[in-house]
């Protein structure tokens, strides 16, 4: 069997009893996230009145995250291993406020810039000026604001004249690049990054690590969600492993990494066994 | 930007906070009004021209079906009838829209926090940047009916007030519910039509049988269309007891719908 690592961090950052210090951007208390599903998916209200008066609408749960107690500091930069439908991206969403958890509590202090997914923002029938002035706004940014930003945005995108032709005739580099290149210009105090760096060539992969070792370097906090584990070896100053919607462990890199490589590869061989016989 | 503290335990919930919020994305909400009028216009041949003509045309079709048959109560009858479609158009446009706006964005919500209430107050811009518009029509239409108008005009603001925080309470509250049931919309819309018919836009109240007129006085619609009718097509403010039922239906609008809202918005991302 693997054995399990524990990162405490508990120790390591309460100060007193319950006062939390100063430098801790994320502090989850025991975040439980439940999917609520009906057993037959029920749309529309005809449906659920007569379900309801024959007495069927009942529901099955899921529970995605369970009692995550989470604290991380202020430019830590954090990466979350795990394999699909561990809970890493309804993670991020807790951290995002995108969901409020069913049980549990989350405090974030600072501005949080979610990059979920690049492009998702955007309007295909808008040019890609009316996209940078849209998808600043859900920043809070003036469009004078984002007048200032749009020559390093365009430099970073690299899109050039297509900057008045609709979203929709841009290649998926270009849109994942100008989605990039706006999402990180900006003073966040956290950044969230959700297994964006899998498209696009080798160039703008590495303009956007060096990015990512710039916010690291002001001291932004990060947290990637990544199969790559390279780019998390490198990227990240502490490794969180979730399985089945619970952290599993939580330490540095060199001793999560390849318990973690090693686990994925027995469950392949498991996963072979199984099949052969 | 702000430093923003969120603490999942104590989210403001209340109409104010919203509002508050909402300030907050003001940038956001203008750059919505901008997207809802530019895809409106952009591929279709007249444009801005549409939003004229379309209630015109209505009119005069409804002008010639209806205008003998009520000549004696409602003289310059195309006033009286322009000015209630304008406003019932509103109402309808704005409500369904921002229903609409809501569930379209369920692919922004699951990946950014906004402010649910963005989604109405914007169906609410885009609704009057429309009605000014149209109000160009309804201009000719009252110099060639030779209705008089005068200082009874600066009322309009308020009546357009009124309307506003009316349709963005309904909006709400419709909004809410139909994040979790997708056929609340098209009920919505069977409603809107009875609820139009209801309402005194192209008949006169007194062809009503008396014992029938509560219905039109429980209509909170009923006083709001006073409230913009008067001033254009009377040249009077609106009696008190007019003013008073428009504010109260507005208000009661708005704090139910504020209050169904926010009470669920928390959720939304999980149904969306």
């Amino acid at each position: 069997m693997i054995s399990l690592i524990t990162y405490n961090s508990m120790t390591k950052t309460m100060i007193g009893k319950n006062q939390i210090s100063d430098d801790i951007v994320i502090h989850l208390k025991d975040v439980n996230i439940r999917y609520r599903m009906l057993q037959e998916r029920t749309t529309s209200l005809k449906e659920y009145a007569l379900n309801w008066v024959k007495g069927k609408n009942s529901y099955t749960h899921f529970w995605a995250l369970r009692e995550i107690t989470l604290e991380v500091e202020k430019g830590e930069s954090i990466g979350i291993v795990g394999d699909n439908g561990a809970g890493k991206s309804t993670l991020l969403r807790v951290i995002a406020r995108i969901l409020h958890p069913t049980i549990g509590q989350a405090n974030i202090h600072g501005n949080v810039i979610p990059i979920l997914e690049l492009g998702a923002l955007f309007d295909p029938e808008l040019t890609g000026r009316e996209n940078i002035y849209l998808n600043g706004a859900m920043f809070g940014f003036s469009r004078q604001t984002m007048n200032g930003k749009l020559d390093r945005l365009l430099d970073f995108a690299g899109i050039g004249d297509f900057i008045d032709s609709p979203l929709r005739t841009y290649s998926n580099g270009m849109i994942a690049r100008l989605a990039f290149a706006i999402a990180t210009d900006v003073d966040a105090d956290i950044v969230l990054i959700d297994e964006v760096l899998a498209v696009g060539d080798n160039n703008f992969r590495k303009k956007c690590i060096s990015r990512m070792e710039t916010f690291y370097k002001k001291g932004t906090t990060l947290v990637t969600v990544s199969h790559n584990l390279g780019l998390i070896q490198k990227l990240c100053s502490r490794v969180i492993w979730m399985e089945h919607g619970r952290i599993k462990a939580d330490g540095l890199p060199k001793d999560i990494i390849p318990v973690y490589k090693q686990s994925a590869t027995q469950a392949l061989y498991d996963k072979s066994q199984a099949d052969n016989t | 930007m702000k430093i923003e503290n969120y603490d999942s335990n104590h989210v403001q919930r209340s109409l104010l906070d919203e509002i508050n919020s909402l300030v907050k994305y003001r940038h956001l909400i203008g750059e919505l009004i901008l997207r809802n009028i530019k895809t409106r216009y952009k591929r279709s041949l007249l444009g801005v021209a549409w939003t004229m003509i379309n209630p015109l045309l209505t009119m005069l079709v409804m002008t010639v079906v209806f205008s003998q048959l009520f000549a004696f109560d409602l003289p310059r009858y195309p006033v009286y009838l322009l000015t209630g479609l304008l406003l019932w158009n509103f109402f309808s446009e704005t409500t369904v829209s921002a229903t609409r706006n809501l569930i379209w964005s369920s692919k922004l919500l699951k990946r950014i926090y906004i402010p649910k209430s963005l989604f109405a107050t914007a169906a609410v811009g885009t609704g009057l940047v429309n009605l000014l518009i149209a109000l160009l029509p309804l201009g000719i239409i009252i110099l060639i009916t030779g209705t008089q108008v005068g200082l009874a005009l600066f009322f309009l603001p308020i009546a357009l007030l009124l309307i506003s925080l009316f349709s963005f309470g309904v909006g709400l509250a419709i909004s809410a519910q139909a994040v979790f049931f997708a056929d609340v919309v098209d009920m919505y819309q069977i409603i809107l039509l009875a609820w139009m018919y209801l309402t005194p836009i192209f008949y006169p109240l007194n062809i009503l049988p008396d014992k029938f007129k509560w219905i039109i006085y429980f209509n909170p619609m009923y006083y709001i269309l006073e409230c913009f009718r008067s001033p254009l097509y009377l040249n009077k403010v609106p009696e008190p007891q007019i003013i008073f039922g428009a504010v109260i239906s507005a208000s009661i609008a708005l704090f139910l719908g504020g209050f169904l809202f926010t009470r669920k918005s928390d959720d939304f991302a999980y149904y969306l």
